[in-house]
């Protein structure tokens, strides 16, 4: 049903005389921005090598900017290989120290930085938003607790390996850690990839990505104050170059990697023939599929929750809806009177639900596909919004006849753009689901358990949501299958790509 | 000069510092402390049963925070309490169960691969109201060792303190008020072994004994009592996962698999 | 034997999901000034004890009309809700001012007793001049699977309402789940409610976020389905400024804005009153007050 844009009627009821009825108005609300004054940010950032910010061996500096302004937030050193060799250095430095803590001591300075994280909760949370571009709420709400609880649930690991990885062999850790994180979570990733491999002793270098570095280097203050040893953690702010030349380091022992697909591919490659253990954490075009017997309200909030939640910036977005053709009509109308009610805008606004995309050229990705997807005869339709003037903006999106075919059903968009395509009975769903090179995640609508159950079970999907969407927990394993990637985050199995252990 | 305020001693139950409800008391290391009755032991098992659906109910993370703010509040009382080494070995008993509550299910846990087309799944859920009965001499860290395993596993505790010892435990009672720990979720109660030890082996409403007494003739009555309502009871040197283990029941819930 | 109830499907984890989410509006400014007056106009300030008298009502009642003399221009509640005996004295107390006299009925709260008794109080209290009626539905017949006779009752009461304004009270607290509530709510419309309530506020809980959602979203297909709109009340529980701007925003954002009148949305309290005042009252003057800034009645 859409948005009522006359008055209803009442039914009989005489109206109320002066002050005590009053016509129907429009009640906006206020801006309600976050304040930002207590947050200080440096001018400049250098590497976080060997406990210290140090000058990068090149000088170079570049800026890393506001996407919803295009001001600039800092300058940010920018890691070149001369770099990442003195970085893997310090890590390789503290790593046998490091390794023979006993757990225990080990998984105090863990607990250490997930205090310190909840102390500083507030400036990390408006940081990400500034640097990033996502919704004030929903770094503070989610991105930096849930930062937090993977450093806290990973560190009483640190002295419990032998139940999570049960089997008599000696248990160590691989060595030396090169971790490569992406801009759509960026302190949320630093902590998926770091916790782990500390509990299990690891060191790291970790190389943030290029358009959100801030939060990162915020955390290796943190790993200071936490007086977590030097090299333990090393940080290096730069583009997809650093990445390419720390994956390749000397004496790096393992490689984590969340991006894009087609970097994955490169990284697998240029390990080839070496035994550096690699995880992988890719693209998705997960399927969010909803029946007819769904509480269809809840379904289409997951549906909103899992495509417009970061702004679709997200691996495992529900971005295709896969919605049984008996209740087709209803859910659209349902979720596009829903999408009325999304609020595009400043990001530092605690009422705005869609901020900006990352950058210029995500934006740009973002309208080639669509553009795509209008020339296909998809059938797009777009949320009018008033849109702020500077920064990079796209408004909620969903095409109405997304057919399989079409590139907007294959191709990752990462952007708030919903692809819609109809079933008619579960077999079906469960094809149309698992026909996609990708498998990272999936939706399940469905009020009855047992059918819930069964297409889980037939779900090539690593994330399988039931009644929900983009639930995580430090708790649950997270990863995916096929070209989504390999190797688990979460859970006991989120330790097991961070050690060796004897057969 | 200046005159020092004395500390009076008193019990933890509820969520609050109480006398005992008999008035008596004994002096022990020095000081008087309140000889805990069988009342206080009902009130304690009250305390501890009302509390322990809550305490259950919050997330094993929330539980696990919980127990590493209470380590952050006596590691701030080092030397003071009692000598550092112990409670440092104390604090890092704290820190290792804080890190259990929410690994509990990952390790004990199972989903089973049952012959039949159902989803099967086994889950670890706390037994309910514990007692604790402490060694008469024991350290500050054997009493936090032994409670903090029931606690992490989502039961509620009431626990004897050692006899001779029992100051460090009543302390602890202070540090657990600012840790967020909800009221009734711990109690503590000093006194004399041969009259709470009974009053807890046979109240109805406990459901398992941590007897770590290590006295033999004491384990046979605790165990009698026990037997009639069917307590569980766990005695001797154990792991913390086989402590965890023994103060939880395992609940396997079967569902169809079928559209 | 009525026939097996087919039960709607509401999830209540994601109820609570987007309640928690819609909790987190924040309302400053202008939004919140006028926020606040809105919800003082949509109050039906209530009175409902045993030890109710005249003296008693009259004193609700000014209250109602002239919330607060020190600020004029903050409106009129929308109605005073009291018992049938008191219809009287609250009619002759608002005589003239706009407020309505809402008066429950039905052998409020539990609504245990024979239906002949219950409709004869409806039409007595209709005679003393209530405009409005607050029914409670048979939570006996309910719980029992008779949804023939829960409708049934509510049609017969709605005619001995006359020209009345039928609110039926759901007791949303007593039904059990988030898919009753949304049954008992289309039973409700389908047999002729002019608005919807939540609760009596004699039981254990009243309007919780969940539950007015979960009405709200019945409400909006109502509409769709018939083109009948039904109004909202939720009662019990709204004990803050706060809890009203969240009722509020829970009604913007499910229904549109639209439905932001008095005729439509009713909030069932009466200590909120004087919190929303003193809210008003910071909004104004940028102090945080104190419970004697304003009279308690």
């Amino acid at each position: 049903m859409s948005e009522t844009t006359t008055a209803p009627t009442t039914n009989g009821h005489a109206p109320a005389a002066a002050g005590a009825g009053r016509a129907p108005l429009r009640w906006e609300y206020s801006p309600a921005p976050e304040s930002t004054g207590h947050v200080r940010l440096r001018e400049r950032y250098g590497h976080f090598i060997g406990g210290e910010f140090v000058e990068p061996a090149d000088g170079a500096y570049a800026p890393t900017v506001n996407p919803a302004t295009e001001e600039p937030l800092a300058e940010v050193a920018q890691a070149g290989k001369a770099d990442v060799a003195r970085a893997v250095a310090a890590a390789r430095a503290a790593q046998a120290g490091w390794a023979a803590l006993p757990g225990l001591e080990r998984g105090k300075y863990v607990f250490r930085i997930a205090r310190l994280i909840q102390e500083r909760a507030r400036e990390l949370a408006i940081v990400e938003t500034l640097d990033g571009g996502k919704p004030i709420k929903e770094s503070r709400d989610l991105d930096i607790p849930l930062a937090a609880a993977h450093f806290f649930y990973y560190a009483g690991w640190a002295d419990k390996l032998s139940y999570a990885l049960p089997g008599p062999g000696a248990i160590t850790p691989r060595g030396v850690v090169g971790q490569v994180v992406p801009w759509n979570f960026p302190l949320l990733m630093a902590a998926w990839k770091l916790a782990p491999a500390l509990a299990t002793g690891n060191t790291a270098v970790l190389k943030p990505a290029d358009t959100t570095p801030l939060t990162a280097l915020l955390l290796a203050e943190i790993l200071q104050e936490a007086d977590l040893p030097p090299g333990v953690v090393n940080i290096l702010p730069g583009d997809g170059r650093a990445g390419a030349a720390l994956v390749r380091a000397e004496g790096i022992d393992k490689v984590a990697f969340t991006g894009s697909t087609a970097v994955g591919r490169e990284i697998q490659a240029a390990l080839a023939g070496k035994d550096i253990g690699l995880t992988l954490e890719l693209g998705g075009k997960s399927a969010n599929i909803v029946f007819e017997d769904a509480a269809l309200d809840q379904a289409v909030e997951g549906i909103v929750q899992g495509i417009f939640f970061n702004q679709g910036h997200v691996c495992c977005a529900g971005s295709r809806l896969l919605v049984q053709e008996s209740v087709a009509e209803q859910v659209v109308d349902r979720l596009w009177a829903r999408m009325q009610t999304l609020r595009v805008g400043d990001p530092l606004d605690k009422n705005t639900d869609v901020g900006a995309i990352n950058s210029a050229a995500q934006l740009a990705r973002i309208g080639e596909l669509v553009g795509a997807g209008v020339e296909e005869g998809a059938g797009l339709r777009q949320v009018a919004c008033a849109l702020p003037e500077k920064g990079f903006w796209f408004a909620p999106a969903l095409f109405t006849e997304a057919s399989p075919a079409h590139r907007i059903s294959r191709e990752e968009i990462f952007g708030p753009v919903l692809a819609i395509t109809t079933f008619r009975t579960h077999a079906e769903a469960v094809e149309k689901a698992n026909n996609s090179n990708y498998g990272l995640a999936a939706g399940i609508w469905t009020d009855k358990g047992s059918k819930a159950f069964e297409v889980a079970a037939q779900l090539q999907a690593g994330v399988v949501w039931q009644n929900t969407y983009n639930h995580f927990d430090p708790t649950a394993a997270f990863g995916g299958f096929k070209e989504s990637g390999f190797g688990r985050e979460g859970g006991a199995a989120g330790l097991r790509p961070y050690v060796r252990q004897e057969a | 000069m200046r005159v020092a305020v004395a500390k009076t001693y008193k019990l933890y139950v509820g969520g609050a510092f109480v006398r005992s409800e008999s008035g008596r008391h004994d002096v022990v290391e020095g000081t008087n402390v309140p000889r805990g009755s069988r009342k206080d032991v009902r009130d304690a098992v009250k305390a501890a049963r009302k509390a322990q659906a809550g305490w259950a109910r919050k997330t094993a993370y929330n539980r696990g925070q919980v127990l590493y703010r209470a380590a952050e509040a006596l590691e701030a009382r080092a030397g003071e309490l009692a000598a550092p080494a112990d409670v440092g070995a104390a604090v890092d008993l704290l820190v290792h169960y804080a890190g259990w509550t929410d690994k509990l299910h990952a390790v004990l846990g199972t989903i089973n691969p049952v012959a039949a087309p159902f989803l099967s799944l086994s889950t670890p859920e706390p037994t309910g109201v514990v007692a604790v009965l402490c060694g008469a001499d024991d350290a500050l860290a054997q009493v936090v060792g032994a409670l903090a395993a029931p606690l992490a596993a989502g039961n509620a505790v009431v626990v004897a303190l050692p006899e001779r010892a029992p100051l460090a435990g009543l302390d602890l009672g202070e540090v657990l008020g600012v840790s967020d720990v909800p009221g009734g979720v711990v109690n503590l109660l000093s006194g004399r072994a041969a009259e709470l030890v009974p009053a807890l082996a046979a109240h109805r409403d406990v459901n398992a004994i941590l007897d770590a007494t290590n006295d033999p003739a004491l384990a046979v009555d605790v165990d009698t009592l026990a037997s009639e309502s069917l307590k569980r009871v766990i005695r001797g040197d154990q792991s913390p996962l086989q402590r965890l283990e023994a103060l939880t029941e395992l609940r396997t819930v079967w569902h169809p698999i079928g559209a | 034997m009525s026939p097996t109830r087919t039960l709607p499907h509401v999830d209540r984890v994601g109820i609570q999901e987007r309640v928690d989410a819609l909790a987190k509006r924040s309302i400053k400014g202008d939004a919140k000034r006028e926020g606040l007056l809105l919800a003082i106009s949509m109050l039906d300030l209530t009175t409902l004890e045993g030890a109710d008298t005249p003296g008693k009502v009259r004193q609700l009642a000014a209250k109602a009309v002239t919330p607060s003399p020190a600020y004029p221009e903050v409106p009129s509640c929308a109605a005073v809700c009291v018992y049938p005996t008191m219809v009287r004295a609250a009619c002759d107390a608002v005589a003239g001012s706009g407020v309505h006299v809402a008066s429950v009925a039905t052998g409020f709260p539990a609504g245990q007793t024979p239906l002949a008794t219950r409709l004869e109080e409806v039409r007595l209290a209709v005679a003393d001049g209530a405009d409005e009626i607050d029914m409670v539905i048979s939570r006996d017949a309910y719980l029992s699977g008779d949804d023939a006779r829960v409708s049934d009752e509510i049609e017969q009461i709605k005619e001995a309402c006359g020209d009345a304004h039928l609110k039926v009270i759901l007791e949303t607290v007593e039904l059990g789940s988030y898919d009753h509530i949304r049954h008992a709510s289309m039973l409700a419309m389908d047999a002729g409610a002019d608005f919807i309530k939540t609760s009596t506020g004699k039981a254990a809980e009243g309007a919780t976020p969940g539950v007015i959602l979960v009405m709200l979203e019945a409400i909006r297909d109502y509409a769709q389905r018939t083109g009948r709109v039904v109004g909202m009340k939720p009662a019990g529980g709204v004990s803050t400024s706060k809890a009203a701007l969240g009722v509020l925003v829970l009604v913007k954002e499910t229904l549109g804005d639209a439905w932001l009148t008095p005729d439509l949305l009713r909030i069932g309290a009466s200590s909120v009153l004087n919190d929303l005042l003193l809210q008003y009252a910071k909004t104004e003057t940028g102090r945080y007050g104190r419970a004697e800034d304003f009279s308690k009645e």
